[in-house]
């Protein structure tokens, strides 16, 4: 029996709200007072989060082989038919529709409760900068992409909400537009994403051309038969022996939509963007470039799992993909200045943790550590922008330190949140990381290894932060000084909240090694077991001895870095030798962007170049002016012609007859008296030659 | 009645007293003038010669001619008038643009 209820009907209403208001801050939000705007737009959040909410009760409210919930509410391409691979003709359609199961519950909630805390918390950080309301307009709009991205019933419909993320990533980025690094920092950001788009859309295409529908699954459909999605698809052929495990053309699915995930869920080789959009106000690191858009990637390549699992090839190029990244991006966070650079480069640390656990099989997994990173990334981001509005706009946390007591409920969120991702138990990252991390070990003991020592690196450099900003003492200038004051409570509840989340949020996934019963895994089971999932080997929970001595290294490696950053930055005993070798090429971020540069954009902008100088040159000299010197030649031959050939055969006449009037010519004088004259001569000689006619005329006469 | 030679020499005398006026005169108003008696020399011989035979013919044709003398001067003395305002002189010799 499946799921039905007010909320479960009402999805739409979950992205509506978020537009609605968006709508009404981009088009009158100008005109609007602050506190409307902060009433409209973080209510409607709020909204959007109660809903979701009610429909995932709703939805727990089936049995957990029941739980999927799809409505469609219109088809959006009208159906056509379409020929496949496989040689004969479907009908292919995108509806516009949406899609509730255990899977977009976990986002949902995550998306519409982090998004919920972190606009009440801009109420606050906002709260004196020009653009309120488009600022709240741009979120709102992010939050109906994201919604849409991941209530999304088929693969169209998400990408809409993966490009309306991207945009509003590139809008919120570059929001200080005046500032050059921002508006940079935003281009770069979506052009990067468009690469890693590119990819994706190919996918897209060769879902549909491999199995006629981009509907994720018919499952909730009232006419399931005839609303074919991916997982049926995928069954109908495996058990035709159309397909088996290992396909090239599964394979290829499976890696194409991950260079879509590597775009938009910063892993390498395409993470350069998120660094620099940290140039976008702090809540939008928070919301957008920590908790929920950076881990649509994850998010997707989950939705995809059945794919992916019978594509061991793209499963071995994510694991590897993702382990590198986490321990690459950690090793340059471990030398960064900027508080928020340091969590971007956490950020992709992190999210190469959840590859990791994808690769590895342990697709929940990745799911676990998505939502109690959002937690506790978001809390560290939303910590850093308290510190930061209290520094009066101060980043460099070489300028920092001593603000313990100054500002104590950031100081000590802040530091819960550190001990979460450092992964200290029972803290949620505890949980998150090691579930990846027992996976790993499972995959390869390799993986397991370099996931291992970044952890360590993760511990090291999240209390490196934690000692330079809040112990010690303040190496802020005075004016800085006298401003330091705690945040006013819109943006302190939230961080307690987050707080909260951060400890107890892992304890839904309590291994079962450890007494619990991991709910969360069974909760995402029905995702999980689609096509496929017998196919290949499932990750076979490893022995308890092994469980615990993978746990005890991890809790050993943490405290290890926790006590190395302790000795480096309190008691100094081992202090860091600036600027030489190894340090300098992690401070300069392993010249990774300098490579880019000179590799792909300065060869792009050459290419812009030599196209300009084609155009200047050849377009514009050969073609261009050519045709003007081809007029302008053939103007003056015609002028030639036209002087010296017509002209020149008129006054060849004029002339010739001036030649031949030479003597006659002199006796037209002008005068008319010799005109007369000449007359009279003339009557003279006629009277003289008709002498004798006249004489007779004249005696006739008589 | 007076026989034709007489007003034959008349006619002849105006006429020539005309050309002489139109070859030797230098202002185009006497020319004009000059023309008219050439014109009138002509009316005398037609009149006489219409006398002459009894034939009503040659008077009309001498009432076409006076007729035409009459819109003759009109237009010459127009054309006149209107040169004299664009070279303000009346003297032919003067005239000489209508030549090679």
């Amino acid at each position: 029996m499946t799921p039905t209820g007010y909320f479960l009907e009402h999805l739409w209403l979950i992205p509506l709200f978020p537009l609605a208001t968006a709508s009404l801050m981009l088009l009158v939000g100008r005109r609007l007072p602050k506190s409307a705007v902060s009433v409209f737009c973080v209510g409607s959040v709020g909204m959007s989060f109660a809903y979701a909410l009610g429909a995932v009760a709703q939805l727990l409210s089936a049995g957990p082989e029941n739980r999927v919930a799809q409505h469609i509410l219109f088809e959006w391409l009208t159906p056509g038919s379409m020929l496949v691979s496989g040689g004969h003709l479907v009908r292919f359609t995108a509806d516009w529709g949406y899609l509730l199961d255990p899977l977009s519950s976990v986002m949902v909630l995550v998306v519409t409760g982090v998004g919920f805390l972190i606009h009440i918390y801009s109420i606050g950080y906002m709260g004196h900068e020009g653009g309120y309301y488009r600022f709240f307009g741009y979120m709102n709009l992010f939050m109906f992409s994201m919604l849409t991205l991941v209530l999304a019933n088929n693969m169209l419909l998400m990408f809409v909400g993966w490009e309306g993320v991207g945009l509003c990533s590139y809008l919120l980025i570059g929001f200080y537009f005046l500032k050059k690094s921002a508006s940079d920092a935003g281009k770069k950001a979506f052009i990067v994403n468009r690469i890693g788009d590119a990819g994706f859309i190919l996918g897209v295409l060769l879902i549909a051309a491999t199995f006629g529908t981009i509907r994720f699954t018919s499952a909730g459909l009232a006419d399931a038969a005839a609303n074919s999605g991916i997982l049926q698809a995928l069954d109908v052929a495996l058990s035709a022996h159309a397909l088996a495990a290992g396909a090239p053309v599964l394979t290829t699915i499976a890696l194409l939509l991950f260079v879509g995930a590597t775009g938009k869920s910063a892993q390498i080789p395409l993470y350069v963007w998120l660094p620099d959009a940290m140039e976008g106000p702090t809540p939008v690191s928070a919301l957008i470039h920590a908790a929920t858009m950076v881990t649509a990637g994850v998010y997707m390549v989950v939705r995809m799992n059945a794919i992916y699992r019978l594509a061991p090839l793209a499963m071995d190029v994510v694991a590897v993909t993702g382990v590198v990244t986490a321990i690459f991006a950690a090793s340059m966070a471990l030398v960064q200045n900027d508080i928020k650079k340091v969590l971007a480069y956490s950020t992709i640390s992190q999210l190469g943790y959840m590859f990791l656990g994808l690769g590895a099989g342990a697709f929940a997994a990745g799911i676990f550590h998505l939502m109690t990173h959002a937690f506790f990334k978001a809390l560290l981001f939303l910590g850093a922008g308290s510190v930061i509005h209290a520094m009066s706009g101060e980043q460099d946390i070489q300028k920092m330190g001593g603000l313990w007591g100054k500002i104590p409920v950031t100081a000590r969120t802040f530091f819960v949140a550190s001990l979460a991702i450092a992964g200290i138990p029972p803290l949620a990252g505890f949980f998150s990381k090691d579930e990846i991390l027992g996976s790993a070990f499972e995959r390869h003991p390799a993986l397991w290894i370099v996931g291992f020592i970044t952890a360590g690196m993760t511990a090291f450099y999240m209390f490196r932060l934690v000692f330079l900003t809040f112990f010690g003492y303040s190496r802020a200038d005075d004016h800085a000084q006298k401003h330091i004051h705690e945040s006013p409570p819109t943006m302190t509840i939230p961080l307690m909240i987050l707080a909260v989340l951060s400890v107890v949020g892992g304890w839904i996934g309590w291994p079962a090694s450890l007494w619990g019963s991991n709910q969360f895994e069974k909760f995402l089971e029905p995702v999980m077991s689609g096509a496929g999932a017998t196919e290949s080997a499932k990750v076979v929970p490893g022995s308890s001895t092994t469980e615990y001595f993978l746990m005890l290294a991890s809790i050993a490696i943490a405290v290890a870095g926790i006590w190395l950053a302790y000795e480096f930055y309190r008691t100094k005993r081992f202090a860091p030798r600036k600027m030489t070798g190894f340090y300098r090429v992690l401070f300069h971020k392993y010249y990774v962007d300098e490579i880019y540069d000179a590799l792909f954009v300065n060869r792009t902008k050459d290419l812009g170049t030599l196209l300009g100088q084609i155009d200047a040159k050849v377009i514009d000299g050969v073609g261009v002016d050519g045709t003007g010197w081809l007029a302008r030649f053939g103007s003056t031959l015609s002028m030639w012609w036209d002087k010296w050939v017509i002209d020149g055969l008129l006054n060849f006449g004029a002339k010739f007859t001036q030649l031949l009037s030479f003597p006659i010519r002199f006796l037209q004088t002008g005068t008319f008296s010799t005109y007369a004259l000449l007359i009279l001569v003339g009557l003279a000689i006629l009277l003289a030659y008709y002498q004798q006619h006249l004489h007779v005329v004249l005696r006739g006469a008589r | 009645m007076l026989p034709i030679g007489h007003y034959l020499f008349l006619g002849l005398a105006l006429f020539i007293v005309g050309v002489i006026g139109v070859v030797t005169r230098r202002n185009v108003i006497v020319i004009l003038m000059s023309i008219e008696l050439i014109l009138n020399a002509v009316n005398i011989n037609l009149v006489a010669f219409s006398r002459l035979y009894g034939d009503v013919a040659g008077q009309v044709f001498a009432l076409f001619i006076i007729a035409d003398a009459a819109a003759e001067a009109a237009v010459g003395l127009g054309i006149i008038i209107a040169f004299f305002r664009n070279r303000e002189t009346v003297l032919e010799d003067e005239m000489d643009l209508l030549k090679w």
